[in-house]
C-alpha cells in the first residue's frame, strides 16, 4: 500500500481505495458512513410510524404500508445500523487498544464490511421492487409463509447476506482479540471495551447460526416448497420463533455489551479515574454473555409453552439483573471520588445510567411471567426495549462516536452542538418512550397501524411523537455538526481529551497505517495512564524497529459479496411463478431469466474465490527505514508543538 | 445543569408514581383494572415488581446522583487527583447479594402464579372429556374476526363474545390462518392462538367490575397478523349467569335463520341466500365456517369490530371492505349493485335474537342429542 503522503489523491483514487482496503481504520470509516445512512433510513421510518400514530385513525400510511415500515424499521435499525456502527467503534478501536497493527484476517474484515453493506442495499432494495417485507422484523413464520409478494423474500436473502459478514466479523474479532495482543497485555489488562467485544463476538459466533438456519428454512419454504413451517404439511411454525429467539437474545447482548464497553471507557477517561472493579466488571460482562443464551423463551412466554418452562425462563431471565446491576454499581463507584469533567460523550455516558437502569427493571417486570402475559406484544414491550437499545446502545452510539470521531477523522466534532445535540435527543428520549409504558398498560397492542378514538390513547400518543420529532432534531444537529466539522477540517494532536487512558490515545493522529511503529510493550492496566503517572507518558517498546509485514490491498471481498448480492436477485426471482414454491410466490409471473441471474451471481462469487485461492498473494513490508523516518518526522512535529 | 437534572429525575419518578395511581385507563380497557381473579393476580405480581423497581431505581439514581455532584471537576478544580481504586470486595458482594434477595422476593409469587394460572385441569373431566360443570368456549382467530363456539351447547357466534361473571371462563384458543393472539386486557393477559396446535387457559370476570365497564370489555388481538391486526377487535359481554344462561338458550333455540317480516329486508334475505350464505351462516352452528357467524348480528356492538352499529356504516363495510379491513377475505367475494346491498343490510340489522324466548334447561340435553356434531 504505497501510501502518497501530503498530496491530494484524486477522488477516484480515494474510492478505489476504500473500495479495496483491508485496513481496519478504513473498513471502520466504511462501517461508519454505511451504518450511519442506515440509522437515517431507519430513523426516517420511525418518523413516518410516529406520524402515523400521532392521532386516531389516522390514514397517513395505509395499513400494508405501515406494517412494511415498521418491519424495515426494526430490521433496519437492529441489523443494519446498530450491529455495523458497534463494528464501525470495534475496527477503529480495538486493534488499537491491544497493539495489534491490524485485525488477525484483514481480508475477512473487507469480506464482512462488503456482504453487510450489500445485504443491506438488497433488503432495502425491496421498496422500489414489489413491496418491503411486512411480517415485522421477527418475521415470525405463520404471517410471513402467508405474506404475499417477495418482501419476505428480501428479508431472507438479504438477512443471509448480511448475516454472513457479521459472522465473519465476529470470528475475526474473536481471533483478533486472543491472538493479536500486544506483549504485556494479558487478557486482565485488556480495557472493557475490548473485553465487551470479545464476548460480543463469541456472542454472534454461537448466536447468528441459529439465524442463518430459521432463515434458510424460510427460503426453503418459501422458494423451494419445503414444509419446514408449513402446518398442514407437518411443520411447526414454533420452531421459527425458537430459532429466532435463540439468536434474538444473544443479539440484544451483541449490540448492549459494546456498548457497555464504550461506556467504561468513558467514565473511567473523564472521571481520570480507573474503572472500579475490573475484574467483577469482566466477570459481569462474561457472565451477561452466558446467562444471553438461557433466556430467549421469555420472548414467548405467551406461546403456550407451559407453566414449567415459563417458570424456568422467568427465572434464568432475573439472574440477568445481578450482573447488569454489578455493572452499574461499579460504574456509579467509578465517578464516585473522581474528578468529572461534562463533555458529550460524559454527558451522554451519565444520562445513560438512569435511562438505562429504567430500561433493565421493566425488563425484570417482564420477567414475572404471569405479568408479561400483560406486557406481551403491549406498547410497554415497545417501550422496554427502547429504553434499552435507544437509552442503551444509541446513547453508546452517539457517545463513542464524539469520544471516538478524532482517531478515526484527526479533528474534534464541536462540543457546543454535541452539547446541544445531546439534551434535545435525552429529552425528547424519554418524551417519545417514557408515555409508552402506560399505552401498553392501557391496553394498546404493539404494531398498530392505527388506533380508534375514545380508547385514552390520543394525548399519549401524540406526546411520544412529538418526543421523536424532537429525536430528530438532535440527530439533524448532529449531521451539521460532522459537517461542519469535516469542512473546517482542523487537526487535532495525540490524546486530544487529555485524559486518554488506554492503549488508542498514546498513537500519533492521524494513526500511521501500520499503527504501532514500535510493538508496544504494556505495562499494567490502563496502560497510558500508568506511564503518565509512573514515567514519560510514552508507551515502551517491546523491542527495536523492524520491517513490517502488511496485507495487500485487494478488490475480491468487494467482488465476492457482489457476486452474492446478484445471485440473490437469481436465486429469490428464480422462485417466482414456480409450481412448488408458495403460493404467495408461485402466484407472480415466472422470470425465464432469473436462473442465469443466479449462475452468473454464483459465478462471480466462486471465480473471485478461486482467485483468491490459487493466486498467491504475500503482502509485502514496510521497510524499517521507513518507519524510522517517520519516528523522526513524529518526533520533530511533537517538538515543535511544545 | 447535573443539578437541575437530579431534580428533573426526581419530578420525572413522582410523576411516575403519581400516574400509576391516578391514570390507570378505561374500566372496559386497562390492565391496571383488573376484573377479574387472573387479571388482579397479574396486577399484584405489577405492583409488587414496580414497587421493587422503584427501590432500585432511587437507589441508583440517589447514589448516581450524590457521585456526580460530588465529583465535578468544576469544583474540584483542574489539580484534583482522584484516588486510584482497584475496587472493593465488600460492596461487590453487597450489590451482588441485595439484588439476588430482592430478585427471590420476586420470584416467589412468579413461580405460584404461573403455575396457579396454568393450571386447566379442571377443563376435562376424570373420563378424559370435557368437564361439563366449567364454561367452556372455543376460539378461532381468523383474518380478521373472532369465531366463538360454546363447547357444551354447541352454539357458534361471532366477534361479540359472551361470559358468564363470577365464575372460571375456560378458552380453547386456535389460530385458522396465521398466528392471532387473544387479549381482554382488563381480564387478564393474552395467550397466543396458534396455528400449530391449540392452546388453554382460563379468566374471571367479576360482576361488580363488569357492572363498573357497562358489562362490555374490549378485546384485541396481540400478535400482527396482517394489514388490520390494528382492527382485529371484538367485544366481550359479561353477564350474570342467569342472563348468560338465557342468552345461550335464546341462541340455541334458533335452529332456521331468522325470517324477515316483508319488503326490502324480505327480498335482502333472498340476495343474502344467494350471494352470502356460502361463507356466513345465520343459524348458531356450523363452527369453522369462511365467514363470521351472523345470526345475532342485529345485535351486535359494533360492525366489522371497529364501526358504529349502524345500517349506513353497514352498507360501506359490504361496497367496500378492503377501505375498512384492508387484506380482509370478503373483498371480491360477491358481485353486488348498491340497491342490493342496501336491501342485505336491512336484512342483516333484522338479525335480532329474541330475549327470553329460549328454555334454559335445554341448553344440555340437546348438545347430547347432538352429540356426534362436534
Amino acid at each position: 500500500m504505497a501510501q502518497v503522503k501530503g498530496k491530494k489523491a484524486g477522488f477516484g483514487a480515494v474510492l478505489w481505495d476504500y473500495l479495496t482496503t483491508v485496513d481496519h481504520k478504513k473498513i471502520a470509516i466504511i462501517y461508519l458512513v454505511a451504518g450511519g445512512f442506515f440509522f437515517a433510513l431507519g430513523g426516517i421510518e420511525a418518523m413516518l410510524i410516529r406520524a402515523q400514530l400521532a392521532v386516531p385513525n389516522n390514514d397517513f400510511l395505509s395499513a400494508g404500508l405501515f406494517n412494511e415500515v415498521i418491519t424495515m424499521h426494526g430490521t433496519t435499525m437492529i441489523f443494519l445500523a446498530a450491529m455495523p456502527l458497534l463494528f464501525a467503534f470495534m475496527n477503529a478501536v480495538v486493534p488499537l487498544q491491544i497493539g495489534a497493527r491490524d485485525v488477525a484476517f484483514p481480508f475477512l474484515n473487507s469480506l464482512g464490511v462488503w456482504l453487510f453493506v450489500f445485504g443491506g442495499i438488497f433488503l432495502n432494495l425491496s421498496w422500489f421492487l414489489g413491496g418491503a417485507p411486512d411480517a415485522g422484523w421477527t418475521s415470525y413464520a405463520s404471517l410471513s409463509i402467508a405474506s404475499p409478494g417477495h418482501g419476505i423474500d428480501f428479508y431472507a436473502v438479504g438477512l443471509q447476506i448480511a448475516g454472513a459478514g457479521t459472522l465473519i466479523s465476529g470470528i475475526n474479532f474473536v481471533t483478533t482479540i486472543i491472538t493479536m495482543r500486544a506483549p504485556g497485555m494479558t487478557y486482565m489488562r485488556m480495557p472493557l471495551f475490548t473485553w465487551t467485544t470479545l464476548v460480543a463476538a463469541i456472542l454472534i459466533v454461537f448466536a447468528f447460526p441459529p439465524l442463518t438456519i430459521g432463515v434458510f428454512l424460510l427460503m426453503f419454504d418459501r422458494m423451494f416448497g419445503s414444509n419446514f413451517f408449513i402446518v398442514e404439511a407437518g411443520g411447526n411454525t414454533i420452531i421459527w420463533e425458537h430459532l429466532f429467539w435463540i439468536f434474538g437474545h444473544p443479539e440484544v447482548y451483541v449490540l448492549i455489551l459494546p456498548a457497555f464497553g464504550i461506556f467504561s471507557e468513558i467514565f473511567s477517561t473523564f472521571s481520570r479515574k480507573r474503572l472500579f472493579g475490573y475484574s467483577a466488571m469482566v466477570f459481569a460482562t462474561v457472565l451477561i454473555g452466558f446467562f444471553g443464551f438461557m433466556v430467549w423463551a421469555h420472548h414467548m412466554f405467551t406461546v403456550g409453552l407451559g407453566p414449567t418452562a415459563n417458570a424456568i425462563f422467568a427465572l434464568a431471565t432475573m439472574a440477568i439483573a445481578v450482573p447488569t446491576g454489578i455493572k452499574i454499581f461499579n460504574w456509579i463507584a467509578t465517578i464516585w471520588g473522581g474528578s468529572i469533567e461534562f463533555t458529550t460523550p460524559m454527558l451522554y455516558a451519565l444520562a445513560f445510567i438512569p435511562s438505562f437502569v429504567m430500561g433493565g427493571v421493566t425488563g425484570i417486570m417482564q420477567a414475572a411471567a404471569p405479568a408479561d402475559y400483560q406486557y406481551h406484544d403491549s406498547y410497554f414491550i415497545v417501550a422496554h426495549f427502547h429504553y434499552v437499545i435507544v437509552g442503551g446502545v444509541v446513547f453508546a452510539l452517539l457517545a463513542g462516536l464524539h469520544f471516538y470521531w478524532p482517531i478515526i477523522t484527526g479533528t474534534m466534532l464541536s462540543e457546543k452542538l454535541g452539547k446541544i445535540e445531546m439534551v434535545i435527543f435525552f429529552i425528547g428520549f424519554h418524551c417519545t418512550f417514557l408515555i409508552q409504558h402506560w399505552l401498553g398498560l392501557w391496553g394498546m397492542p404493539r404494531r398498530v397501524f392505527t388506533y380508534l378514538d375514545g380508547q385514552g390513547y390520543n394525548t399519549a400518543n401524540m406526546i411520544s411523537s412529538i418526543g421523536a420529532a424532537l429525536m430528530a432534531i438532535a440527530v439533524i444537529i448532529l449531521l451539521i455538526n460532522i459537517i461542519k466539522t469535516l469542512v473546517k477540517n482542523e487537526k487535532v494532536g495525540t490524546d486530544p481529551w487529555g485524559d486518554g487512558r488506554t492503549l488508542e490515545w498514546s498513537l500519533p493522529i492521524p494513526t500511521p497505517y501500520y499503527n504501532f511503529a514500535n510493538t508496544p510493550l504494556i505495562r499494567g492496566i490502563d496502560a497510558l495512564a500508568l506511564e503518565k503517572e509512573e514515567g514519560d507518558g510514552t508507551i515502551p517498546a517491546a523491542g527495536p524497529v523492524e520491517a513490517i509485514h502488511m496485507p495487500n490491498n485487494s478488490f475480491i471481498p468487494f467482488m465476492i459479496s457482489f457476486g452474492l448480492f446478484v445471485a440473490g436477485f437469481g436465486a429469490l426471482y428464480f422462485a417466482s411463478g414456480k409450481p412448488w414454491a408458495i403460493d404467495a410466490v408461485a402466484n407472480l409471473p415466472e422470470k425465464p431469466w432469473a436462473l442465469y441471474v443466479l449462475i452468473a451471481g454464483l459465478a462471480i462469487t466462486f471465480i473471485s474465490m478461486g482467485v483468491r485461492s490459487w493466486k498467491d498473494d504475500l503482502g509485502y513490508y514496510i521497510p524499517k527505514e521507513e518507519l524510522e523516518a517517520d519516528l523522526r518526522e513524529l518526533e520533530a512535529r511533537e517538538r515543535g508543538a511544545k | 445543569m447535573k443539578n437541575s437534572w437530579t431534580k428533573t429525575k426526581f419530578i420525572m419518578l413522582m410523576s411516575v408514581l403519581t400516574m400509576f395511581l391516578a391514570g390507570c385507563g378505561e374500566n372496559h380497557l386497562s390492565t391496571l383494572k383488573p376484573a377479574g381473579e387472573v387479571g388482579r393476580q397479574q396486577f399484584n405480581l405489577m405492583v409488587i415488581s414496580i414497587v421493587i423497581m422503584i427501590l432500585v431505581i432511587v437507589v441508583v439514581t440517589v447514589a448516581f446522583s450524590i457521585a456526580v455532584f460530588k465529583s465535578r471537576r468544576s469544583q474540584l478544580g483542574e489539580d484534583f487527583k482522584p484516588k486510584q481504586v482497584a475496587g472493593n470486595h465488600t460492596l461487590e458482594v453487597i450489590w451482588t447479594s441485595i439484588p439476588i434477595v430482592l430478585l427471590i422476593i420476586l420470584a416467589i409469587p412468579t413461580v405460584y402464579f404461573t403455575f396457579q394460572q396454568g393450571d386447566t385441569t379442571e377443563m376435562v373431566n376424570a373420563k378424559g372429556e370435557a368437564n361439563e360443570d366449567v364454561t367452556i368456549i372455543n376460539v378461532t382467530a381468523h383474518q380478521y374476526w373472532w369465531e366463538f363456539e360454546y363447547e357444551h351447547e354447541g352454539v357458534v357466534t361471532s366477534q361479540d363474545l359472551v361470559v358468564p361473571t363470577g365464575e372460571k371462563v375456560f378458552f380453547n384458543l386456535k389460530g385458522a390462518d396465521v398466528k392471532h393472539s387473544f387479549w381482554i386486557p382488563a381480564a387478564g393477559g393474552k395467550l397466543d392462538t396458534n396455528v400449530d396446535g391449540v392452546n388453554s387457559f382460563f379468566l374471571v370476570f367479576d360482576d361488580d367490575k363488569a357492572q363498573d365497564a357497562d358489562r362490555l370489555f374490549y378485546g384485541k388481538c396481540a400478535e400482527l397478523c396482517g394489514p388490520s391486526h390494528a382492527l382485529m377487535d371484538f367485544k366481550v359481554n359479561a353477564l350474570e349467569k342467569d342472563d348468560y344462561e338465557q342468552w345461550l338458550a335464546d341462541m340455541k333455540q334458533i335452529e332456521e335463520p331468522i325470517q324477515a317480516d316483508a319488503g326490502d329486508a324480505k327480498e335482502g334475505q333472498d340476495i343474502f341466500n344467494n350471494s352470502c350464505i356460502g361463507c356466513h351462516a345465520v343459524t348458531p352452528t356450523g363452527a369453522g365456517a369462511v365467514g363470521p357467524n351472523l345470526t345475532n348480528f342485529g345485535d351486535r356492538e359494533l360492525v366489522a369490530g371497529i364501526l358504529e352499529h349502524n345500517k349506513e356504516n353497514l352498507v360501506d363495510w359490504i361496497k367496500d371492505p378492503e377501505s375498512i379491513k384492508p387484506g380482509n377475505k370478503m373483498t371480491g367475494k360477491y358481485q353486488l349493485n348498491d340497491e342490493e346491498i342496501e336491501k342485505v343490510a336491512e336484512y342483516l340489522m333484522t338479525l335480532k335474537v329474541d330475549e327470553g324466548t329460549g328454555d334454559k334447561s335445554k341448553l344440555r340435553e340437546s348438545k347430547d342429542e347432538e352429540g356426534g356434531d362436534k
